[in-house]
């Protein structure tokens, strides 16, 4: 177990490096800077003094010194913000996308995962027909139109829920509902087919023949097998809503990681953008070393192999 | 079956192919949708000639009467106030000829362009955008799995590293450098024809970083198909590797492509939205429906009164992502046996 936990981190070490590689590259690929736009005439001077200050003006000086300051989580200054550092701003930022996060992933599973089994256990029965059009409109709902159409009917309409912002619990369930809807249909989607195919195989078909209460084999046998690639998506999905939806985020003017990230990218401000990336890579890898934990403790068949 | 060589007719009906056909058509969502998805394709060409010459031609009656600037609020009906004013024959429009009366039904924008003609187009565009991506995106990902597959051992172990570490990577900053990357190759290859080179870039890239889990999925069904006796087989006869590639894996491959590539079509036309959304998609004059429904959220947040702008673009876009999800969804059931012999057992 513990020799695995070390060579599943040894691993997440290596992509992290090979991430950070990978970014650095497209980021200084990225034609033009902030300082020399149309709108902004600036003596050479100040350009190659700003240069110097952020950096600039050497790529492999900058290469060794971002990947120092991240070791020490220092991600250095930022470009557009003057009095905030990047790691100051991810710090800011990144507690809010966790909350929102964890609230839409666990809202996914929540919803998700009774559907799914429901809807498995009855398979084209009314129930699973229904499910399958929610499922389908929460896939094709663009997030901006389902947060949008939130926003107007509860915010605006029946004034019950703030218009926007961050700060109050007010302020969540919105966003939250919004961010869940695409990852709820996942999951109910994942654990449909889990269960469909768990529930043809023949130790369910052992154990129902022996007596056993229907509800108990579907939950005790089934879904525990049934889960499993639910759980292999929840390690990716969670790192990418807790990171963010950036949608959502713009919707409800919530102050998490989206918005920098995308501004970040756009204004060409490099210390920003390799800082969420590699906070996003950080979380995708621990949340994948979580899940694969976590399988040891679902599948009885991986703990036997180590 | 019959033992026999030959192949009776009733015995050809039985194919697995055309054995998926009828399964497929059983499917009523699908068959509804694939009707749906078809009659769009002619509608948005028949109409083309009218989308573009007239998507982009403002009305300043219109404009002056639902510019959000003016603070009024909205009175006249989507119908009844257009209609006079263009019976009246007051048009800002240079384009010559006068918009057909059919340019209100979906009511005009804040700077009084034609809704319709709007949509119209930008459902074309954002059609064509995701087939384009995902027809990019299908063909690196099925080359890049069948690479990886075939070659094996350490070629393969690299090929799919590289796959996960994009994995890592948020699409947008992929999306973001790709364009800026591909912007000033392809606008000078465009010439002036800025907007044709800006949505060209923006399949190029939504195409560029959605191949990973078509690459997966192919890289997964060649390396099972490998070991299949056929291919063994095909081996001892002395077929050479790419003649075995190309007339014994890849037309059993065909199933996944078809579900894969359907399913990606709807992927890429909510990525676009996504982007349009952003700020990052298809620049200003031209629509997409993400575009639309963009400007549409833009401008319901400012005034409740506009409440076409938000709802057509957005029914459109809805309706095509939920047809071509059951399109997808449908052939997966009737090309994957697995999937229907699943739901045959209980």
């Amino acid at each position: 177990m513990s020799r695995r936990l070390l060579t599943r981190l040894g691993l997440g070490m290596a992509t992290l490096i090979c991430v950070y590689v990978v970014t650095f590259l497209l980021v200084i690929s990225a034609p033009g800077n902030p300082f020399e736009g149309a709108e902004r005439n600036m003596p050479p001077e100040v350009v190659r003094a700003l240069k110097a200050r952020y950096s600039m003006d050497s790529e492999l000086k900058y290469f060794f010194q971002f990947l120092w300051g991240a070791i020490r989580l220092d991600f250095g200054p930022s470009f557009q913000y003057h009095d905030w550092t990047c790691s100051q701003i991810i710090a800011d930022a990144l507690p809010v996308s966790a909350a929102l996060g964890f609230l839409a992933v666990g809202l996914a599973v929540l919803v998700g995962v009774p559907v799914g089994v429901l809807s498995a256990v009855k398979p084209n029965g009314w129930f699973d027909v229904t499910s399958l059009g929610f499922v389908l409109l929460g896939i094709s709902l663009p997030t901006f139109v389902t947060g949008s159409a939130l926003l107007i009917v509860f915010a605006v309409w029946l004034k019950v829920a703030p218009v926007g912002g961050w700060g109050r619990i007010a302020h969540l369930p919105l966003p939250a509902l919004t961010l869940s809807l695409p990852f709820a249909a996942y999951v109910a989607r994942l654990t449909r087919a889990g269960m469909l195919d768990v529930l043809g195989s023949e130790f369910i078909r052992t154990a129902l023949a022996k007596g056993l209460a229907p509800r108990t084999v579907v939950w005790k046998h089934a879904f525990k097998v049934a889960f499993l690639p639910v759980l292999s998506f929840l390690g990716p999905a969670a790192a990418q809503a807790m990171t963010g939806s950036f949608v959502v985020e713009k919707v409800f003017s919530i102050p998490g990681m989206g918005q920098h990230f995308v501004n970040g990218a756009l204004n060409l401000n490099r210390g920003l953008v390799m800082s969420t990336v590699l906070a996003y890579a950080t979380i995708l890898i621990v949340f994948n070393i979580v899940v694969d934990i976590l399988y040891t403790f679902v599948d009885p068949r991986i703990k036997e192999a180590t | 079956m019959s033992a026999r060589g030959g192949q009776p007719v009733e015995a050809r009906g039985r194919r697995p192919r055309s054995r998926a056909w009828r399964r497929f058509r059983g499917n009523r969502a699908a068959r509804v949708s694939g009707w749906f998805l078809a009659g769009a394709v002619v509608l948005l060409v028949v109409t083309l000639p009218f989308s573009w010459a007239w998507f982009n031609v403002q009305d300043v009656q219109h404009a002056i009467r639902a510019a959000p600037t003016t603070g009024q609020v909205v009175s006249y009906t989507v119908y009844e106030q257009p209609l006079r004013d263009h019976a009246a024959g007051r048009y800002a429009s240079a384009a010559g000829p006068v918009m057909h009366k059919a340019s209100a039904w979906f009511g005009y924008d804040n700077v009084g362009r034609s809704l319709l003609y709007r949509c119209l187009f930008g459902w074309l565009v954002s059609l064509s955008i995701g087939l384009a991506a995902a027809g990019l995106a299908v063909t690196i990902g099925v080359v890049w799995g069948t690479l990886a597959a075939m070659a094996g051992g350490r070629v393969d172990l690299v090929m799919m590293r590289i796959v996960d570490m994009l994995f890592g990577l948020p699409y947008i900053l992929l999306v973001i450098v790709l364009k800026t990357g591909l912007e000033t190759p392809l606008t000078r290859l465009f010439g002036d024809r800025a907007q044709a080179a800006n949505v060209v870039i923006l399949f190029l890239a939504i195409g560029g970083v959605s191949w990973l889990t078509m690459a997966r999925v192919i890289r997964g069904q060649v390396l099972s198909l490998r070991e299949q006796p056929f291919i063994e087989a095909a081996r001892a006869g002395g077929i050479g590797r790419f003649r075995i590639l190309w007339r014994h894996l890849l037309p059993n491959l065909i199933g996944p492509i078809v579900v894969y590539a359907t399913l990606a079509v709807p992927q890429a036309i909510l990525q676009e939205s996504f982007l349009s959304f952003l700020g990052i998609g298809v620049q200003a004059p031209i629509p997409s429906l993400g575009r639309l429904a963009a400007d549409g959220v833009a401008a319901v947040n400012t005034f409740v009164g506009f409440w076409w702008l938000i709802t057509f673009p957005c029914l459109i876009l809805v309706l095509t992502l939920l047809a071509l999800n059951f399109l997808g969804d449908g052939l997966r059931d009737a090309l994957d046996p697995k999937s229907s012999a699943a739901t045959m057992v209980s």
